[in-house]
């Protein structure tokens, strides 16, 4: 391989990546904006998806799409009960409280797959059209990457359409600005937000499904990922599709360049670059509002 | 009636430190553990409890103790006990002081993720000098000087470590409690109650802020220090987000904001894991997270805080006194 196409390779491993980073980040962006709820269980949800894809292909023999949209759904019934049940009283209390429920809700989590699926890692057979490798004319890679990249490009395209072309979008976009004024225009903030919760925890769980077969999936998902989620919403800024789109696809790139070259401790630099842009724009690189 | 006076009750947990001393003499490794992590979790009380910066990142400052004395024994450079958790305090505050200029211009979960941020590059590169900090293998077997020249840190017998572990705390801990009743104090209170009008009233809100987090710190390096030097041992998870994520779950079942949270935090906490963690581990788990989610929903202010309103509630029962 000469250094076009290795760099070529390393852009389009570090596109994909970034792009699952992206699909499972994107609702916590959103209801964080919304009602500033500091939820670090999100990931749970991603792995709780990633499950039941796994599960749904592996046990029930379902394709890969049937079982994506199996664990969309759901992941955002399951969500809905949790918020409806749970995350509600939490909503005007502190940060600390939030910090802590939704530290219990990850452990909770974490023992509950233990115990139900067990504790061992999680493989995910991906269907024959997109194992293979696939010639994009410069360089020859792999299909599922490729795949993964557009799909994400229409994720992005279609949320971002949603927020500024549709009713909800514009209801979003109120109360990420300023809730009470939302509020007081007759804005349902509670509906509002119940809608964003089970449609991000969805895009989570699909995010969840397509990134498990080269994040991997266990029962310490949630936490394991838990950093890069959060960099990549209060990079993007909070609320910002744009912003969480492309904060995490840097962050891909990113890691997968430094994971190559510097394996033992390269990630370093991630941390450095998040602390620089949090001190230089605390509200993120595209976000409006103070975190 | 002055709140700083001392109350009887207040003798309790150091003679139940000297009891234990006497009663379990075969559990004294698991008393170290304790009395380390009652100190890192009331130097977390005061970042937390009293002047209300909400952290992820706390393990930073405890690795960053355990890992002075733990390299400086290592390659035999200083081996005092003593003052070497001195330069753990020094080494640790001087991050803190650093972070905290730049952190506490930012609120929370700006805040929040900085400290995680910072801790993770902590971490990192404690992971990238594999070849000094021995990386996650860590650094075993530290030879630790005797206290004073005369008691040795054996390592088949905590004894020593044990007693010098509680004097450290005892010494750590009579320091915060006046800090806390001084007027800085309750200046930090001011500031997490309402920083709007402490900075009405003309209070430096920020100077005070990075004075008490370098203090806090500092007083996390000490704990890691004694951490490295009771175990004689160190590696990365001295540094990692679950010992962030313990300390804090610790000071919330005992209290925050009440100097003796952290006591009852870790007593708790730390007896549940010996005899459950070992036994059923995603039980312990399971149970820890279900602890977490009842606290934050209905007991905000831990074990103490439930004490007090029971107290108070039996109180005003026997009518005004």
């Amino acid at each position: 391989m000469n250094f076009a196409t290795d760099i070529a390779g390393i852009v389009l491993g570090g596109l994909a990546a970034g792009t699952v980073l992206f699909i499972v980040s994107v609702g916590l962006s959103v209801t964080m904006g919304l009602m500033g709820f500091v939820n670090l269980a999100h990931g749970a949800f991603a792995m709780f998806g990633g499950y039941v894809v796994v599960l749904a292909m592996n046990r029930a023999h379902f394709g890969f799409g049937v079982a994506l949209a199996v664990s969309f759904i759901a992941t955002a019934a399951l969500s809905v009960v949790l918020e409806r049940a749970l995350y509600w009283p939490l909503y005007r209390s502190g940060e600390l409280d939030q910090v802590l429920f939704t530290i219990g809700l990850i452990f909770i989590f974490i023992a509950g797959t233990t115990i139900l699926v067990g504790p061992e890692h999680q493989t995910l057979q991906l269907p024959a059209a997109l194992s293979g490798q696939l010639n994009l004319g410069f360089v020859r890679y792999r299909t599922y990457s490729v795949f993964l990249i557009v799909i994400g490009v229409l994720i992005a395209l279609g949320i971002w359409l949603t927020f500024e072309r549709t009713r909800i979008g514009g209801q979003i976009r109120a109360t990420v600005d300023n809730r009470r004024m939302a509020e007081s225009l007759g804005i349902n903030v509670d509906r509002l937000f119940t809608i964003t919760f089970a449609f991000g925890s969805g895009m989570a769980a699909i995010g969840g499904g397509l990134g498990a077969e080269f994040l991997g999936l266990d029962p310490q998902y949630p936490l394991k990922y838990l950093v890069y989620f959060l960099i990549a919403v209060s990079v993007g800024g909070l609320g910002s599709v744009i912003g969480v789109y492309y904060a995490a696809l840097i962050l891909g790139v990113l890691d997968f360049v430094l994971t190559l070259y510097l394996p033992k401790g390269g990630t370093i630099f991630i941390y450095v670059l998040t602390i620089l842009i949090l001190l230089a724009r605390p509200q993120g690189l595209f976000g409006r509002k103070e975190l | 009636m002055r709140r700083h006076r001392l109350r009887w009750w207040e003798a309790l947990p150091w003679i139940a430190g000297i009891v234990f001393y006497f009663a379990f003499p075969d559990y004294l490794g698991f008393g170290c553990e304790l009395l380390v992590t009652i100190l890192f979790a009331l130097s977390l009380d005061l970042a937390l409890g009293y002047a209300g910066i909400i952290t992820l990142g706390h393990a930073a400052f405890f690795g960053a103790g355990a890992y002075t004395v733990g390299m400086l024994a290592s390659y035999n450079i200083w081996t005092e006990p003593i003052t070497g958790l001195l330069l753990a305090a020094l080494v640790a505050g001087a991050i803190g002081f650093l972070s905290g200029i730049v952190l506490l211009r930012t609120r929370g979960l700006t805040l929040l993720m900085l400290t995680l941020c910072i801790m993770a590059l902590l971490e990192q590169a404690a992971n990238m000098g594999a070849a000094y900090t021995g990386g996650f293998d860590g650094l075993p077997s530290l030879p630790i000087a005797p206290l004073f020249g005369v008691f040795d840190f054996s390592a088949l017998y905590a004894d020593t470590q044990y007693l010098f572990a509680l004097a450290v705390l005892f010494v750590c801990f009579l320091f915060v409690r006046i800090l806390v009743y001084s007027p800085f104090g309750q200046s930090l209170t001011g500031i997490r109650e309402n920083v709007s009008r402490m900075h009405a009233i003309g209070s430096p809100v920020r100077r005070r802020l990075i004075v008490c987090y370098t203090i806090s710190a500092a007083l996390a390096g000490v704990a890691g220090g004694l951490l490295a030097q009771t175990t004689a041992y160190v590696n990365l998870a001295v540094l990692g987000l679950d010992r962030a994520a313990t300390v804090l779950i610790v000071l919330i079942l005992g209290g925050y904001g009440r100097l003796y949270g952290a006591f009852i935090g870790a007593v708790i906490y730390l007896a549940l894991e010996h005899f459950l963690a070992q036994v059923y581990p995603t039980a312990w788990q399971l149970g820890l997270g279900l602890m977490l989610v009842v606290i934050a929903l209905f007991a905000r202010n831990g074990i103490l805080g439930l004490a007090e309103t029971l107290w108070r509630r039996y109180e005003n029962r026997r009518g005004p006194s």
